[in-house]
């Protein structure tokens, strides 16, 4: 089923959370709603849903208006955050409740329930009640119970918040393929970087009332919309660094710690313009001293970071940098060290908006010719 | 755990004595005088030994009472029956009228729902006297005087505002995300009041038609203007016990252990509901 929102705007009492969010996700797909907290994403979801209304705009699944449309009647699944599950009932009632509404026969309930708890590994504490059951488990029984009636349009609103961190990893690994066997149009909430990246089709970033970049994972990380979505993707953080680019004699360059770096000739155009760098840790690379083009840097620690190693090190003007390179690798540790940018892997913002400044094409003709 | 040492463990064995002493002794000596006669009650110093004697429930259960006077007919039987009817019919009606209402102040924020919410708090707030004198002539003009239905519905406004605000506490205390869940899983809103709200609150309906059957029962002066001898319920039956030939206290101290044994029975049946945990395990915190 395709999804589809137009300008959809909610606000509770003077409060906008959502001014204008248009959306469209199509059949099959899995979306992944991403952004801080309080960016409107439940709200968003809430509103798919059908338990809250939009105060303008329109919600369209499957080509069909959603207006005063009851929650019942959406052919919609949903996991919650907190799990929701029903207190009174069993692991196996509740996953049975959407199979009761349509009124399956008790056998065929029994069997579609066996045989969703099969595959999320739940099926040893189908009798338990919910307080009886792990937070992992819970997970897996509010999961199951979104699934268990084959909805067309699956919400799951940060299913994977409350489970530890061992769960959380199997689960990213897991899930994509579950999603993808469901068939469904998929979307998913969350504020972790990494799950977005993992499950989502595409990515919609969602910050300051709306959506500002949709994307598949790749463009996201590769071509962040503006400076603060830079920041939010990527683990370690992004270096972020006040430049401004001059002319010199082989394009472009900025000046780091009084070193050029020549960059794309395409940003001529923000030759002047006050900008911020971003390089991403993993960009950075130690080299030996005397290395062209190499800044010195003052390492201050490092850290193991998952399968990374993440060195803390201060410029000559004692700006902050990181520096990630795979664990088991040989750097320096202490003292001074010298460091190189990977040109084709930095990003330009515009410091007062924050926005991207992409290289222009004709600047990159005009360097060709 | 906390380890309770052994000094703390005998002072709140001493305290806890010391209260059940102070709320129970008044029920024990009311059962210890329901088996006595008058004479072995006035007595003085007044004795805990005596000879029992069960003339006082056989007097009230055939409906004689012997003073010196001669035989006295009272109706301790059938003000009973009546306490148990009326009680019963204004919870089952409150319950029925009080629920559903609760449910909606608590899920649905129409506008007024505030107001009306208070309104019919409202009515614990004015004393009964105040509003039985225009009561008692509507109700002669309506021919609803001395009837049961009328009773039934004036204890609604005893029985009404305390179902309604406990019952809706306990409704807005369930999480409305798992009512959406249910929802979302495909079940119409009917469906969801019956089979999620309903039984979740359970334990609070049941302490508020517990405590509503209490006040109802205990009521005493609408029954006392607005019923005459045969609707009467024990609170004003027992009034009859007073003669002109001196106050039967054998005879009272026995209609009171008859009149408070169902309520005490209940409330033992219905204390695991009362203390059962209304910790929602499925939704954190």
């Amino acid at each position: 089923m395709t999804l589809e929102l137009k300008n959809i705007v909610k606000a509770f009492k003077s409060d906008v959370v959502l001014d204008g969010v248009s959306l469209s996700v199509a059949t099959g797909e899995t979306l992944v709603l991403f952004g801080p907290s309080g960016a409107g994403k439940t709200v968003l979801l809430r509103l798919i849903a059908g338990v809250i209304d939009p105060d303008e705009g329109t919600i369209r699944i499957a080509g069909r208006d959603m207006a005063g449309v009851e929650p019942e009647d959406r052919g919609i699944g949903m996991a919650f955050q907190n799990f929701a599950l029903f207190p009174h009932m069993d692991a196996t009632e509740n996953i049975a409740a959407p199979l009761t509404a349509k009124k399956m026969g008790k056998q065929q309930i029994a069997h579609t329930v066996e045989k969703v708890a099969k595959m999320l590994k739940i099926d040893h504490v189908l009798h338990h009640k919910p307080k009886e059951l792990s937070n992992g488990q819970k997970q897996r029984t509010a999961l199951a119970r979104a699934l268990s009636g084959e909805p067309d349009i699956l919400l799951l609103d940060d299913p994977l918040r409350n489970v530890d961190a061992k769960l959380r990893f199997e689960m990213r690994l897991e899930l994509p393929r579950l999603l993808k066997s469901q068939q469904a149009t998929v979307i998913y909430v969350t504020q972790d970087y990494k799950e977005a990246m993992a499950l989502g089709d595409r990515i919609a970033v969602m910050n300051g009332h709306g959506i500002q970049q949709i994307g598949t994972p790749r463009d996201i990380y590769m071509s962040p919309a503006n400076l603060e979505i830079a920041r939010l993707f990527g683990d370690p953080v992004i270096n972020l660094l006040d430049v401004t680019p001059e002319r010199s004699e082989r394009g472009v360059q900025v000046m780091l710690s009084g070193q050029p770096l020549v960059i794309d000739a395409g940003f001529a155009h923000a030759i002047g313009q006050s900008c911020v760098l971003g390089i991403r840790p993993e960009a950075l690379q130690f080299v030996p001293e005397g290395t062209p083009g190499a800044i010195p840097v003052q390492i201050e620690t490092e850290a193991p970071l998952n399968e990374k190693t993440v060195t803390l090190a201060l410029t000559k003007n004692r700006r902050e940098v990181m520096i990630s390179r795979p664990s088991g690798t040989e750097a320096p540790s202490s003292g001074t060290a010298w460091v190189i940018a990977d040109v084709t892997n930095i990003h330009l913002f515009d410091r007062t908006s924050g926005d991207r400044i992409e290289p222009g094409q004709s600047a990159a003709v005009q360097g060709a010719a | 755990m906390e380890t309770v040492n052994p000094i703390e463990r005998v002072l709140r064995g001493v305290a806890i004595t010391l209260v059940i002493l102070f709320f129970m002794f008044p029920i024990l000596w009311i059962v210890l005088m329901s088996f006595q006669t008058n004479e072995t009650i006035l007595r003085m110093p007044p004795s805990v030994v005596f000879t029992p004697t069960i003339e006082n429930y056989q007097a009230l259960i055939t409906g004689k009472l012997e003073t010196s006077a001669g035989i006295l007919e009272i109706a301790f039987m059938k003000n009973l029956f009546n306490s148990f009817f009326l009680s019963t019919a204004s919870v089952a009606i409150g319950l029925v009228l009080g629920v559903p209402a609760a449910y909606a102040f608590a899920r649905l924020k129409f506008k007024g729902s505030e107001d009306i919410a208070f309104t019919l708090l409202s009515f614990r707030f004015a004393p009964p006297l105040l509003v039985l004198l225009p009561l008692t002539i509507y109700f002669q003009q309506l021919g609803l005087a001395n009837t049961y239905g009328g009773l039934i519905w004036v204890y609604q406004l005893i029985v009404l505002p305390l179902i309604l605000w406990i019952v809706r506490g306990y409704f807005e205390d369930i999480p409305a995300d798992v009512e959406y869940a249910y929802r979302i899983a495909g079940h119409s809103w009917g469906a969801t009041f019956r089979k999620i709200a309903l039984p979740l609150a359970g334990p609070g309906i049941a302490a508020a038609a517990l405590l509503a059957f209490i006040f109802a029962w205990n009521n005493f002066v609408f029954a006392l203007v607005l019923a005459s001898a045969d609707k009467q319920p024990v609170t004003v039956g027992a009034l009859a016990f007073v003669t002109a030939s001196g106050i039967q206290y054998g005879q009272i101290a026995a209609g009171i252990v008859l009149s408070i044994a169902p309520t005490f029975a209940l409330a033992l049946y219905a204390q695991r509901y009362l203390v059962e945990g209304l910790s929602l395990g499925a939704v954190k915190g």
